[in-house]
């Protein structure tokens, strides 16, 4: 199997680069913020509002400031200026619509990218197989025997099986029953080389909407119409079947509670006001006391309860299934993402992931009496014609090491023996000479047969390559042994960075590999990972697996073959290849369009980002409050107690001006935070307590100090413009 | 105050810290060999005698509970004794020990007082040497007094052991009912004997004769009818001293947080605490179970670390209240000039003595202050209401904290612990991990009912104070104007919907309308908490524990305690601010401006 397996650095973690690049440039492109800023109108709903019982709240406060200001306009109500009352309802209109709008940017974008996904999805002609391709023996070669007759790929049915030929798009998802053929993904992976599907191993599996570019396919379908992989991308990427996740579900609990308790602060205060203008009334000062009025109570109730996380909530969820997206990878549900950042183990497979798709030659071990350029030349020799990559690795080994050109075949009139099941070895012969290499056992059985004893240094040198995790092969000249070529696993650049990170992220990691404990062992030493699975079957998995979860962990594997599937089916995040077997796609929640073994490191951290945006926006919210206590108390009961005046803090210039301040700071930090809550805070690999730490003076000690500020600011602001 | 005053003081104020933290700690230890099981395991002596009183109330004390039956359990429990403690009072006028001849409650404050003796509020609308029978003091309020105490630590040793046990499919917490009997009898009885008799030896009373009548030898001075020239015939002049069974009532009331004294004005009366040893051993046992309760928590989760955090998070608040008191008392005379007070030798006091005893001083008063409403006890040995507007201030606000700063006999752990997940939620979620506490993970249904218990304080006690504050009856009890009188109501509510207890005084609560509005506000408070609490329980219970590891946040660090603190304090300023600005702020503003 083929996989970008030369790649020092992990194939994931560029998408994620260039879609962070790209979201930056992206973020406020014109035509998506014209269509956001219509969508943030639509969802004035109050049916949608009622989904986020905050920006719910937010929404009927708006409404009764804006009854409030008719009432006081046509007199009905005494309370605050006209002016005032508008003012403070025109912003609270702004919270409302700045939430839908943050919303709407975040689905656009998700939106832009179904629609092209759409076109693929087109009503296709499909060419559907009589009797399932088993009758019509005519004796006619290649796809022309199969009879078929055109249907509409909408009415295709499970079961089903039909035949492509180039330049056809492939109808739905199915598994290739027959035939070879290049087909071009790029419409769900963005990749533009064509990739290899053919019937039988773990190739087989074939996506709806894609076209196959040369030779022919006979296809079997496994999904109905509308329920296709590519339906669920559609509809996973749109949001449309959004769902709240666990955590967010938990989070919203607590912002109902905490919007609650502000109710209930705020509808008591009424009463509290009343009863201290009698009391102040009684004393000296309380000539002009008035209660404080509903315009400053709705406002009040506004800025306490937490709109910042509120109005940001759904999209830093959608954000973060967007950053997946953008990664290359589909999840089939957002409970997958979130699980994903309480990872605390991956199952890593060895090949393709920690080391290169392939052994390569690492060293020439001549037998007594051999020069290691002898045995070089041989090994060469030998591998001329070899188009394996540990083949091509000898040849270039040879030539770094003595300088050994390649030569031709042809020119040397010699003859290639290529590997065979019952010899086992491979080699050539030239000029009388007969060279093979092979395993071990495989040399010393075909030495034995010519009469010739294998040297006990090279017995020697074998074992000790197997007991450092390489492949000894052994090599000889007829019936002379010139020694033995160690194969080993090469670890990947750079990944042993990534399982300190890992580490440091308090994350295990485990290597899986169907080599001996000994080779396992030596390889993961090498790549420093915390744990290998040696000679791992299908059942060492699953087992491995039930018993990290039995002890409390949460485990990600990524798999692509069928034998995969039981254990993907098992691990909580589940990353299939997109080229891997529609088994193991059906058993996993997240499809790696990539085929990129290393991705799910980039998954760990986009689900990490995505809790640690909406911890870091709730902590922020909730420390705005002090500050807007300090500017609307005072003003609240200036006419009731003016000594109250000695809390206002930041000198804001007068009650209305102090309340309104309050209140537009409130709507625009949410347009202001948008960007964070698309972007995502970024997530370090540090210890958790590190990250706590950092995060608390940041959005914590932050989120007291700033509106302070801001509110101040916006005081200046109306007060030199003359708005109050 | 001079600096040989202040060193006295803050040498006082830490030799009491010292001491707690001494005691509490082999305590704490106890207590979780005690319901461990491995105090008295079954089979050694003392279980047999523990094995009797449940053979004798039919209980099998290897059944387990689930949380809801636990909650019936501890709900069925509490009824009967509160309309054991009603009925009691209706007929103390039929029942023995009745020397004074008191008359049956009535039956609004026999409710107040009922409830208020269950929930381990102590809320006393009753003043206990003129209303109260001994046999009603002993019989009904000393026994709820252990009884509502040990219900207490009932609950929260079933919600300890929804973090110390994994994976229970059963939901099983414990038996409610072993837990309150070894509560009450390795716990609160051997405690509450040994201060008893120290507090007789005091020279606290401990007596069934009835009052003392005593000749003063001054009778003009007591007898105010003097006045119209008449003479005082002997029989009026003679003074009564209450007596009665009162050592004994006041160790429990101090132990299990309860703080409802034997007399009306508690534990400044000077036979309810007659010296300064007494005054100190009494300030020790209010906050003594409490804090050991931390200990039990590590020791029982085998991480003591976890028990010292939350101890820590509680010492932080309780000292910074503590001096914010200490100085506002002692602050007086750039406060309020009336309090210059000059004593015998011309020299000036500024600090404020009102409402104070003179045997105790600032320091002792403040003191008590604080502990008593930090724990939610509620007795008292100076008036709040006299305090300065600042430091009164002090202990309303840690009441409306939700009696977590160590508050009341396991209630005051458990609702810390709540208060410590929702730390956890929000931090942990800072850390990219969706939040778990000592390996529990802390999900949807953990967060409702954790909302239900930081929710329910301050709607009774916010919505308390708004009916009381629109109606005439409400407002008509209270004695001042001004800011003030706002205070004394939401000091009162306050207190109720947290089950301390504590009067501030300044109001007349002994009216229909204060009875059953205290009264309800009691009861919610104690029980629509400690019922969500063994539901969270009975869901942690059944979960895993995941093991903890880099990328868990740390739980055992002081940064987790700072934030703990800044959680507890940023929820409860943000719910009562508003309305502290207009009671306290407000009067401490108006007096600092018309200075």
């Amino acid at each position: 199997m083929t996989r970008d397996n030369d790649l020092a650095l992990p194939r994931g973690d560029r998408a994620s680069l260039a879609g962070s690049r790209a979201t930056a440039s992206s973020l406020f492109q014109t035509e998506l913020l014209g269509k956001a800023m219509l969508e943030s109108l639509r969802k004035l709903d109050p049916r949608q509002q009622l989904r986020n019982p905050v920006m719910f709240v937010v929404e009927l406060g708006s409404l009764l400031t804006t009854a409030l200001y008719i009432l006081v306009c046509t007199g009905y109500v005494k309370e605050s200026t006209p002016w005032f009352v508008l003012s403070i309802s025109i912003w609270l209109w702004f919270t409302v619509i700045f939430s839908n709008f943050a919303e709407a940017m975040a689905e656009g974008r998700g939106k832009a990218q179904a629609a092209s996904l759409r076109q693929a999805r087109k009503d296709v002609a499909a060419r559907k197989v009589l009797d399932n391709g088993a009758a019509a023996e005519t004796g006619v070669v290649g796809c022309a025997r199969f009879q078929t007759v055109e249907v509409s790929s909408s009415a295709l049915a499970k079961g089903d099986v039909v035949l492509v030929e180039a330049g056809h798009v492939i109808p739905c998802d199915g598994e290739v029953v027959e035939g070879m053929a290049s087909v071009d993904e790029s419409a769900i992976t963005g990749e533009s080389a064509p990739v290899i599907r053919e019937s039988g191993g773990d190739r087989s599996a074939v996506t709806g909407g894609t076209r196959v570019l040369s030779d022919w396919l006979l296809i079997k379908i496994t999904s109905s119409p509308g329920e296709t992989f590519l339906d669920r991308m559609i509809s996973m990427v749109e949001g449309a079947k959004r769902q709240k996740t666990p955590n967010e579900i938990a989070l919203n609990i607590l912002l109902t509670t905490l919007t609650l308790v502000f109710l209930l602060v705020t509808f008591t205060l009424y009463p509290f006001s009343v009863f201290s203008v009698k009391l102040a009334q009684g004393g000296l000062s309380g000539a002009g006391a008035q209660p404080i009025t509903l315009t400053v109570l709705v406002a009040l109730l506004v800025c306490l309860i937490p709109t910042t996380i509120g109005g940001l909530l759904s999209a830093i969820g959608i954000a973060g299934m967007d950053r997946l997206i953008k990664a290359n990878v589909i999840a089939m549900s957002g409970r997958a993402v979130e699980a994903a950042g309480d990872v605390d183990m991956l199952l890593l497979d060895k090949t393709g992931t920690i080391t290169l798709g392939n052994r390569q030659a690492a060293a020439f071990l001549p037998a007594p009496g051999v020069s290691a350029e002898q045995l070089a030349d041989a090994a060469q020799l030998a591998s001329l014609s070899d188009e394996t990559p540990e083949g091509r690795s000898i040849v270039i080994l040879a030539k770094q090491k003595f300088e050994l050109r390649e030569r031709n075949l042809q020119e040397l009139s010699a003859h290639f023996v290529p590997f065979s099941a019952q010899t086992r070895m491979s080699g050539a012969d030239l000029e009388g000479r007969s060279i093979r290499k092979g395993a071990f056992d495989a040399i010393e059985r075909h030495v034995l047969s010519l009469g010739a004893v294998m040297p006990e240094k090279v017995k020697e040198d074998a074992d000790a390559v197997a007991r450092q995790g390489g492949t000894p092969l052994v090599v000889a000249d007829a019936g002379r042994v010139l020694g033995v070529v160690q194969l080993k696993d090469i670890v990947k650049g750079g990944i042993k960075e990534r399982f300190a990170e890992l580490r440091a992220m308090g994350i295990k990691t485990v290597m899986i590999t169907g080599d001996n404990p000994l080779t396992a062992a030596a390889i993961a030493a090498e790549a420093g990972v915390d744990d290998y699975l040696a000679e791992a079957t299908p059942e060492d998995k699953l087992a491995l697996i039930r018993e990290a979860q039995s002890g409390g962990r949460l485990v990600a594997m990524t798999g692509d073959g069928t034998n995969d599937a039981p254990a993907l089916a098992q691990a909580d995040v589940a990353v299939a290849m997109n080229t891997g077997t529609q088994a193991a796609k059906e058993a996993c929640n997240m499809v790696d369009l990539d085929s990129s073994p290393t991705k799910l490191i980039a998954i760990v951290e986009i689900g990490k980002q995505l809790l640690m945006t909406r911890g870091s926006l709730t902590t922020f919210s909730i420390a705005n409050d002090i500050a807007k206590y300090f500017a609307i108390i005072p003003a609240a009961f200036a006419s009731t107690y003016p000594v109250l005046d000695k809390l206002n803090v930041m000198g804001l210039a007068s009650p209305e001006s102090a309340v309104l301040s309050a209140v537009i700071f409130n709507a625009l930090i949410i347009l202001f935070l948008l960007p964070l809550a698309l972007r995502g805070v970024p997530y370090r690999p540090v210890g958790a307590s590190v990250l706590l730490r950092d995060n608390l003076l940041v959005y914590g000690v932050g989120g007291v100090l700033a509106p302070f500020i801001g509110i101040k600011l916006i005081d200046m602001l109306l007060v030199v413009f003359h708005l109050v | 105050m001079s600096s040989a005053d202040y060193s006295s003081s803050l040498l006082q104020i830490a030799a009491y810290i010292v001491l707690l933290a001494l005691l509490c700690m082999p305590l704490g230890r106890y207590m979780a060999a005690v319901y461990e099981g491995r105090f008295a395991p079954e089979g050694s002596v003392i279980y047999k005698f523990e094995g009797l009183l449940y053979k004798l109330c039919r209980v099998v004390p290897t059944r387990e509970m689930n949380w809801s039956q636990y909650a019936c359990a501890m709900l069925i429990f509490n009824a009967l004794g509160m309309i054991l403690v009603y009925l009691l009072q209706r007929a103390q006028n039929l029942l023995p020990f009745n020397p004074e001849a008191l008359a049956a409650v009535p039956a609004d404050l026999a409710f107040n007082t009922a409830v208020s003796f269950a929930s381990n509020t102590n809320w006393q609308n009753y003043g206990g040497e003129t209303t109260l029978s001994y046999g009603t003091q002993m019989l009904a309020l000393t026994v709820q007094n252990f009884l509502s105490a040990s219900t207490g630590m009932a609950v929260l040793v079933a919600f300890i052991r929804a973090f110390v046990r994994q994976d229970v499919q059963d939901g099983y917490l414990g038996n409610f009912f072993v837990d309150l009997c070894r509560s009450v009898i390795y716990i609160l009885l051997p405690l509450s004997l040994a201060l008893a008799v120290f507090l007789v030896g005091q020279g606290c009373p401990q007596t069934l004769a009835s009052y003392a009548v005593y000749e003063p030898l001054e009778t003009a001075a007591l007898s105010s009818g003097a006045a119209d020239g008449k003479n005082q015939s002997v029989e009026s002049a003679k003074v009564k001293l209450a007596l009665g069974p009162v050592a004994s009532q006041v160790a429990i009331k101090q132990l299990g947080t309860n703080g409802g004294g034997f007399y009306n004005v508690n534990s400044s009366h000077p036979l309810e605490n007659p010296t300064p040893l007494s005054n100190l051993v009494q300030l020790l046992a209010i906050l003594l179970i409490p804090a050991g309760l931390c200990h039990t928590f590590g020791v029982m989760v085998a991480q003591p670390r976890q028990g010292h955090v939350l101890l820590l998070s509680m010492t932080a608040i309780f000292v910074v209240a503590l001096g914010t008191c200490f100085w506002a008392e002692n602050s007086g005379s750039w406060q309020n000039p009336a309090w210059n007070l000059i004593d015998g030798n011309g020299l000036a006091l500024p600090a404020n003595m009102e409402g104070k005893e003179v045997r105790f001083g600032v320091v002792n008063s403040v003191l008590w202050a604080v502990a008593t409403t930090a724990a939610s006890n509620g007795s008292v040995n100076s008036m709040h209401d006299s305090m300065s507007a600042l430091g009164g201030l002090v202990p309303m606000f840690l009441m409306q904290l939700g009696e977590v700063v160590f508050g009341g006999v396991g209630c005051g752990l458990y609702g810390m612990l709540v208060f410590a997940l929702i730390t956890v939620f929000i931090a942990g979620l800072m850390v990219g991990r969706t939040p778990e506490y000592l390996g529990k993970k802390i999900e949807s249904f953990e967060m409702k009912m954790c909302s239900l218990v930081i929710l329910i304080p301050p709607l009774v006690v916010l919505l308390g104070t708004a009916l009381a504050v629109s109606l005439p009856v409400g407002q008509g009890a209270v004695f001042n104007t001004g800011p003030h009188a706002f205070s004394e109501i939401l000091y009162a509510f306050s207190s109720a919907g947290n089950n301390n207890g504590s009067a501030f005084g300044g109001l007349s609560g002994n009216s229909p309308f204060y009875n059953f509005s205290l009264g309800t506000a009691m009861f919610l408070a104690r029980y629509w908490l400690a019922v969500p609490v063994l539901a969270l329980a009975g869901a942690l219970v059944g979960k895993k524990r995941v093991p903890a590891g880099n990328g868990t946040m740390p739980t055992d660090t002081p940064l987790f305690a700072a934030l703990l603190v800044g959680v507890v304090l940023v929820f409860g300023g943000l719910t009562f601010v508003p309305a502290l600005s207009l009671g306290p702020v407000v009067e401490h503003l108006l007096m600092v401006n018309s200075r």
